[in-house]
């Protein structure tokens, strides 16, 4: 029976069916960072138990981190109860002996961002960290899903996961995508369509044409997103482009097995026939960049088009974003821009902003601007670039590597009523800083809006 | 985990869809190492109005008097009933302990996010799916009746009225009868370790690479 690409990972990995029906399957990489893993070490010492294959483990600090005073490491963290959610990282990782990328190791980022960059995201594994975005790391045609803190626990004691399969869904992007539009504006418009829980219970599989186009940094922030459609996994298939990023990188296999592994991993595509439960086409070519406009990922717009008038689904979402409902969108003045997070603080991300923004600078209604690089090597390969210089001349703070004001564990916050620009991928109430406002969009909309004051169309400015 | 027991318990309405892990517990409390002292901070920027931080004293606060939970008929509420989508965004699972510690033992919604069910099956929260248009019903009831109260039977998978309607709800053979029976789920694991060791072994021969050059602890 042909199969698809989820079909073949989960059957790669599935080890038993426990005495009470759930599957267990094997985990052959977990990701750790410093908010969701203390309680499941805690768990682990207190049933005396110990990490099953402990080099599956990797751990880095990413959310509590400051992105100023860097230099100072640990102690340039101010707030005392974040230092120490830090300290109980880096303690756990001793204990049990766990590879630590830490507050001033260069390869320390965001966990999404550092496991593709490092070779620790390869094609065929199973993925798991305590954090929903790990489905960023289908892009590389991986079974990657966020995993609870009990989970967290249950992966390092068992190296499984208990749970049953999701259903397949595929999204077939057809056609070109028009010059200035990024995979951000791609999958904000699919799940505008499919809701915000439209894709729950399913593994979104993303295909077609179009795919084939996109590099694996746009190809990650579609898989991404893809929890933003209450999917937890996101994939796409293995071909030339997924090979290439691989080729060297630090913990990819060489020599020989190099070889034998690119000859498996070819392999890793949904069969001609493969069944599918549920199906999205989208066009490409007719795409128009997007803005997020509410408090829900899938309340969205075409940057041309006006928020919808209120009614009683988004009166709520209307009123905390201080909208009325019926403005044209570029008529939203914002007041910061954040480029940055797991869905776009990539190299490429930040050399599509820096193109719109070069010789530019922003508005001055704007209190701030910043680029937060998603890691060190990102942020080191930018300033390689040049690319630091494009952001600063145009009035751009550039910072160090982490979540940031994505979600503002760290100082980086919104203040009440103030509205933001953002390259993350929620725009939850309070998500960026109690009472802020959050506008997603790609990063060179992101720069577009930097440099107008208000939301705007970046195929103005290229 | 603690064994699920059948229960009547008083119902809060939040009448509101994709309310996110975010709402249920703001990012600046998961700063602390613990599973507990979230409670306090349930929906916090909903049912405060001053900003929160971890440990504050309670009787310090100003609570939002137009939070459904602030409402004194509410405040002795062990279930939830919420709209689509409950749970959404984050993996934290700390949303699922504030919830429980404050006092909920199950929350009813026409749907949940997957993260957010798996978390409460661990834990002992009872997620109960129930007809979107059974949820709107019981919504309106429970905000226009006093100490509306609903009896949750997950050994029946059944919810009942007072006026003698029952709702049936399904929950996975595998997560009804952990509820149960309170069973530590790693140890079920674990019962599979010799199935777990020779799978590894297979999966060593069949991808080598996947066991060499793994991150290894400098010493
Ligand atoms: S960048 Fe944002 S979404 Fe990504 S891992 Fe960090 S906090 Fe989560």
């Amino acid at each position: 029976m042909p199969r698809t690409l989820y079909d073949k990972l989960w059957e790669d990995h599935l080890v038993t069916t426990r005495s009470d029906g759930q599957s267990l399957i094997y985990i052959d990489r977990h990701l750790l960072h410093e908010v969701t893993s203390p309680q499941a070490f805690e768990g682990l010492d207190l049933a005396g138990r110990d990490l099953w294959r402990k080099e599956t483990n990797i751990a880095t600090a990413d959310h509590n981190v400051p992105t100023t005073n860097r230099e100072l490491g640990i102690d340039g963290i101010e707030e005392d109860i974040a230092k120490q959610q830090v300290l109980a990282l880096q303690e756990n990782c001793d204990r049990f002996d766990v590879e630590l990328f830490d507050v001033t190791d260069e390869r320390q980022g965001i966990v999404h961002v550092i496991g593709p960059e490092q070779g620790l995201t390869l094609p065929g594994m199973t993925i798991v960290c305590g954090d929903s975005h790990t489905s960023t790391h289908g892009a590389f045609a991986a079974l990657a899903q966020g995993i609870g803190t009990s989970e967290v626990e249950h992966v390092m004691a068992t190296q499984t996961l208990a749970q049953a399969k999701a259903k397949n869904m595929r999204v077939r992007l057809d056609g070109d995508l028009p010059a200035g539009l990024t995979t951000k504006d791609v999958v904000l418009k699919v799940i505008n369509e499919i809701t915000a829980s439209g894709g729950r219970g399913f593994t979104i599989e993303f295909a077609g044409s179009g795919v084939a186009a996109f590099s694996m940094e746009a190809r990650m922030t579609l898989c991404n997103m893809a929890i933003e459609a209450g999917a937890r996994s996101g994939l796409v298939a293995v071909d030339d482009v997924t090979i290439e990023y691989l080729r060297a990188r630090p913990y990819s296999p060489s020599g020989s097995r190099w070889e034998q592994a690119v000859a498996y991993w070819r392999r890793l595509q949904s069969d001609a026939n493969a069944q599918f439960d549920a199906e999205l086409r989208v066009l490409l070519d007719n795409l128009e960049p997007r803005a997020t406009w509410g408090t829900s990922p899938d309340q969205s717009a075409a940057i041309g088009a006006c928020v919808p008038e209120a009614d009683a689904g988004n009166r709520r979402a209307l009123e905390y974003m201080g909208l009325a409902g019926g403005e044209p969108m570029t008529e939203i003045a914002i007041d910061r821009v954040f480029i940055g997070s797991c869905t776009n603080a990539r190299i490429e991300d930040l050399r599509a902003a820096a193109h719109v923004l070069q010789g530019r600078k922003i508005a001055s209604n704007l209190s701030q601007a910043m680029v937060v690089p998603g890691s060190g090597l990102v942020k080191a390969q930018a300033e390689t670039e040049g690319l630091h210089e494009i952001f600063l001349d145009a009035g751009f703070e550039w910072r160090a590597a982490g979540c940031s004001m994505c979600l503002g564990m760290n100082p980086d916050q919104l203040s009440p009523g103030e509205r933001c620009a953002s390259t993350s991928n929620r725009n939850f109430e309070g998500r960026q800083g109690q009472g802020g406002r959050t506008h997603l969009l790609s990063p060179s909309m992101a720069a577009a809006a930097a440099l107008s004051g208000h939301l705007a169309d970046v195929r103005e400015f290229i | 985990m603690q064994a699920f027991e059948a229960f009547t318990g008083l119902v809060a309405p939040l009448d509101r869809a994709n309310v996110d892990t975010d709402q249920i517990i703001p990012k600046q409390f998961l700063k602390s190492i613990k599973r507990t002292g979230f409670g306090a901070h349930l929906f916090d920027a909903w049912r405060f109005n001053d900003p929160g931080l971890l440990g504050m004293a309670p009787e310090s606060r100003q609570p939002n008097p137009k939070f459904v939970l602030n409402d004194p008929r509410f405040r002795s509420a062990e279930i939830l009933l919420a709209g689509e989508n409950f749970g959404c965004g984050s993996s934290r699972e700390h949303a699922v302990w504030a919830l429980m510690e404050y006092g909920f033992r199950t929350v009813i919604a026409p749907s949940f996010a997957d993260i957010f069910t798996s978390n409460c099956f661990k834990n002992g929260l009872l997620p109960i799916v129930l007809d979107k248009g059974d949820v709107s019903a019981l919504m309106l009831e429970c905000t226009n009746t006093r100490g509306f109260s609903l009896q949750v039977d997950l050994e029946a998978g059944v919810v009942r009225h007072e006026d003698g309607r029952a709702f049936n709800f399904h929950v996975k053979p595998s997560d009804r009868q952990r509820f149960l029976q309170g069973l530590d789920e790693i140890g079920l694991s674990l019962a599979h370790a010799d199935e777990i060791r020779n799978f590894e072994f297979r999966h060593k021969e069949r991808f080598p690479w996947l066991f060499e050059n793994q991150p290894c602890r400098a010493s």
